[in-house]
């Protein structure tokens, strides 16, 4: 007889448990605004809360920003090369007689491969004249495994002013 | 005839090989069990690892201090941060140097985000594994508030790479203490939702109580650490009992269940979670000013010897050894990962209980499976 009563009351506690749950996921179903499911890729040309923003500093890709006049800030001193634990960076460099007839070390191509780069972000942390930075793009597919080499320096950049 | 037939085969003696993974869903990784069946009930049990062996540990005999932190990444995904901090304070402990106290509040509270953030993954794909679909959604909800928050201030939402031997790659975001005070607040709402959920659920009780039992004595003798082992009454926190970082200024409980079935490992993650906020709220209002590193020579090279130290990842005992010449490369480099010594009791737990209770009991174990490969 006892555990006849076990049997039944478990039958109910068991019910109840999961009516208890049910709560949960009822309260969701009929509170659509709830709902936190972001609709990509609709969401990129969204505005206002919606809209789909990354954080400044994400890590999207490692870039060489530019100044409006294509100046860049690359040395071709070599110590992202060197810190990169992936070999991600190759940076080719010339030598260009200055005006004064010294010889003088210029960047000629700053390559990046992204599909080797881990995002460790010690080439930008350890660039002595800040020539590196991450771009917050993010969707990297391409159709050309070849596209993912990139040259980081713009086509007739040269070195800005001051930055020795 | 009939009596022929059931003296050639005999079913109910017969033993039958099935393979689970590599690439099942319920085994979240590329790890292969060779199951030993008979009938339904589990025999004997074989894990067959190396499927994502990278060989990080040799990588890093030709790596400096610095870029090994972004390798330990890749081992426990879950607990990247803390596997980063390990090596850090190795490295630090090597050298001598006292980092900033700035850098020891930020690194906690790193840790105990990735170990709520890793709880909450490991609750979801639990409940998943019992069936239960709609926890999937509602741990990944809450999960992203957590990366939220490793984004704005690290860069990236898994694969943080924040340490550096020394401290920390940048300075908090502006943002970072009123994030975690907001996720604090609204996860203390969610959580007994969770319970509400799975915890008290009938089925979830019948499919995890008394499953998988897990002795103090093999706890101890296998080496089993984290809240695996904590389920059993070992008493083995590494923030409790070495404590590194800012652990110290915490108060906190060490949760210990005595059973050491699936359920009680159930209970002790879930017990955990609270503490770490608790942990959380005590320290994101006291983080002292100063600088995010400690003044850092840029080659770091390690006196020569060996040195070891551990910390307590989201799953256990993380340690992390180094054998030095005095070069600016280690000369060998060894992890203690949770996750090998935790996958040892596998054969133990899931022996003469059924196949579906193996897959609960695997999900009870919380294993990541790159950190066992390495
Ligand atoms: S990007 Fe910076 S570190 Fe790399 S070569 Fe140029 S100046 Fe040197
Ligand atoms: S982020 Fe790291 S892996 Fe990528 S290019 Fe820079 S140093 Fe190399």
């Amino acid at each position: 007889m006892k555990s006849f009563i076990k049997y039944i009351s478990d039958i109910f506690s068991g019910v109840a448990s999961l009516l208890k749950g049910m709560r949960v996921t009822g309260k969701y179903f009929f509170s659509p605004r709830a709902i936190v499911t972001q609709q990509y890729p609709e969401n990129r040309h969204k505005k206002g809360k919606k809209k789909l923003e990354m954080f400044d500093r994400f890590k999207g890709e490692v870039i060489m920003p530019h100044s409006e006049n294509n100046q860049h800030k690359c040395t071709a001193c070599g110590i992202c090369e060197n810190n990169c634990p992936n070999g991600t960076i190759e940076v080719i460099s010339v030598m260009n007689i200055g005006e004064d007839g010294k010889k003088k070390r210029a960047l000629d191509k700053h390559i990046y491969r992204l599909s080797m780069c881990s995002f460790c972000a010690l080439c930008v942390k350890t660039c002595p004249s800040k020539a590196l930075a991450f771009s917050q793009e993010f969707e990297h597919a391409v159709f050309d495994r070849k596209k993912l080499i990139k040259i980081l320096n713009k086509p007739g950049s040269t070195l800005m002013k001051g930055i020795e | 005839m009939s009596e022929e037939i059931s003296s050639v085969v005999d079913i109910d003696q017969q033993e039958y090989i099935i393979n689970i993974g590599p690439q099942h869903p319920s085994t979240h990784g590329v790890l292969r069990f060779v199951v030993s069946l008979q009938g339904e009930v589990v025999k004997s049990l074989q894990p067959h690892i190396g499927y994502i062996h990278r060989g990080i540990e040799k990588m890093c005999e030709n790596l400096t201090y610095q870029q090994i932190i972004h390798l330990t990444d890749r081992m426990d995904y879950l607990s990247a941060h803390t596997n980063n901090e390990a090596v850090c304070l190795c490295v630090e402990k090597a050298l001598g140097i006292e980092v900033p106290e700035r850098v020891k509040y930020i690194r906690t509270i790193l840790d105990e985000l990735t170990r709520l953030a890793s709880h909450q993954l490991w609750w979801c794909s639990f409940g998943m594994d019992l069936g239960g679909q709609t926890c999937y959604f509602y741990g990944l909800r809450d999960r992203e508030k957590i990366l939220d928050i490793f984004e704005e201030t690290c860069g990236a939402r898994l694969l943080l790479s924040y340490n550096t031997p020394g401290g920390l790659m940048w300075d908090i975001h502006p943002n970072f203490q009123k994030r975690i005070k907001e996720f604090i607040k609204y996860f203390r709402k969610k959580l007994p939702e969770y319970d509400a959920i799975l915890t008290g659920n009938v089925i979830m009780h019948q499919r995890t109580e008394d499953i998988g039992i897990l002795s103090l004595e093999d706890a101890i003798s296998y080496g089993i650490t984290g809240p695996t082992a904590r389920a059993s009454g070992f008493s083995c926190d590494v923030r409790k009992r070495y404590p590194y970082s800012a652990y110290d200024k915490a108060d906190f409980k060490e949760i210990i269940y005595t059973k050491g079935d699936t359920f009680h490992r159930y209970q002790a993650r879930m017990d955990e979670m609270w503490e770490s906020m608790k942990i959380l709220e005590q320290l994101v209002d006291n983080i002292p000013e100063g600088d995010f590193t400690a003044k850092m020579k840029p080659v770091i090279k390690l006196p020569e010897g060996e040195y070891y130290q551990r910390v307590e990842s989201a799953r256990g005992e993380l340690g992390v050894f180094i054998v030095s010449k005095g070069e600016k490369y280690p000369y060998r480099m060894k992890f203690r990962s949770p996750n090998f010594c935790n996958l040892a009791i596998m054969n133990k737990l899931t022996s003469n209980f059924k196949i579906a209770d193996l897959i609960a009991i695997s999900g009870s174990l919380d294993l990541v499976i790159p950190d066992i490969d390495r």
